[in-house]
């Protein structure tokens, strides 16, 4: 059972539990290609990524948002996330380890409510940052 | 090519039901494990009415019924080989589950270069309702061509 974290508990600076993936192979991106309805050829056709200039094929950058969508869940129940935005900083490829964290940095309030915004970060082993972003929470 | 008189065009009104089968397979897709999410009695002990939509599932039901490869090449003028995503967002106003139909109302917002005009940005909001009219959500999609 998830233990709810309360705003007036929470210290800036507080990491959320982290949340490690298995290496992408080819199979999560089938699946994912499959499951999200993003068809692109350049993530499950080596063929077409080659004719695309890429020397295989890659990640959906919605995968790894969508992991950090879970780091987010694992945390709180989904009702308290407000928003979660993410920019596409690198190309996760196959063999990446997406490492995915979580950093409290604003204690707020907002439409009646309290709010935390927590920093997002999906990096692979290498600690090459894939993906940054950032999610406002309401907390009681 | 897409300049910006693009602004405020519509990208069409489109129209998708949340389903469960499809909900389990994206939970498996990305290794989900809490229960609520794929077992419907869970859910409920939750204190769903079905299994939950989860957070970036709005972006898949939001290209349904539309023709996303026209709408690149055909609407912003890019090509499909050189685009990347650049930044996606969503603000959520209320939950939606299984079951429930979407309404995505998905139109362009803002048009912009970087480096000298080698980076062209589109950038598209899409309004988001269920079936008893209430919003939803918002979600803001960057595309970028290299």
């Amino acid at each position: 059972m998830m233990t709810i974290p309360r705003f007036s508990e929470l210290q800036l600076g507080f990491e959320l539990p982290s949340l490690q993936l298995p290496a992408i192979n080819r199979t999560t991106l089938a699946l994912y290609a499959g499951a999200s309805g993003d068809h692109n050829q350049v993530h499950i056709d080596l063929d077409f990524a080659r004719k695309s200039r890429q020397p295989d094929v890659f990640a959906h950058g919605m995968l790894s948002a969508a992991y950090l969508g879970r780091l987010l869940t694992n945390w709180v129940p989904q009702e308290q996330i407000r928003a979660l935005s993410v920019r596409f900083v690198g190309i996760t490829h196959l063999g990446h380890i997406p490492h995915l964290s979580g950093r409290v940095v604003e204690k707020f309030e907002a439409d009646g409510e309290q709010r935390v915004r927590v920093q997002l970060q999906c990096s692979n082993q290498y600690g090459e940052s894939r993906l940054v972003g950032d999610a406002v929470v309401a907390l009681a | 090519m897409a300049d910006k008189s693009l602004i405020g065009r519509s990208l069409g009104v489109t129209t998708a039901e949340v389903e469960k089968g499809r909900l389990r397979f994206f939970a498996k897709s990305i290794g989900e494990t809490d229960p609520i999410y794929t077992d419907e009695t869970a859910a409920r002990a939750a204190g769903y009415k079905s299994l939950p939509m989860p957070p970036t599932f709005l972006f898949c039901l939001e290209r349904e019924g539309r023709d996303t490869d026209h709408i690149i090449e055909g609407i912003m003028g890019f090509d499909l080989g050189r685009i990347l995503h650049a930044e996606q967002g969503f603000t959520y106003h209320k939950m939606a589950f299984a079951g429930d139909v979407l309404t995505f109302d998905c139109r362009v917002v803002d048009v912009y270069e970087k480096k000298n005009g080698a980076l062209l940005f589109v950038v598209s909001e899409t309004r988001v309702t269920n079936q008893d009219g209430e919003h939803i959500a918002d979600v803001r999609s960057s595309t970028v061509q290299r």
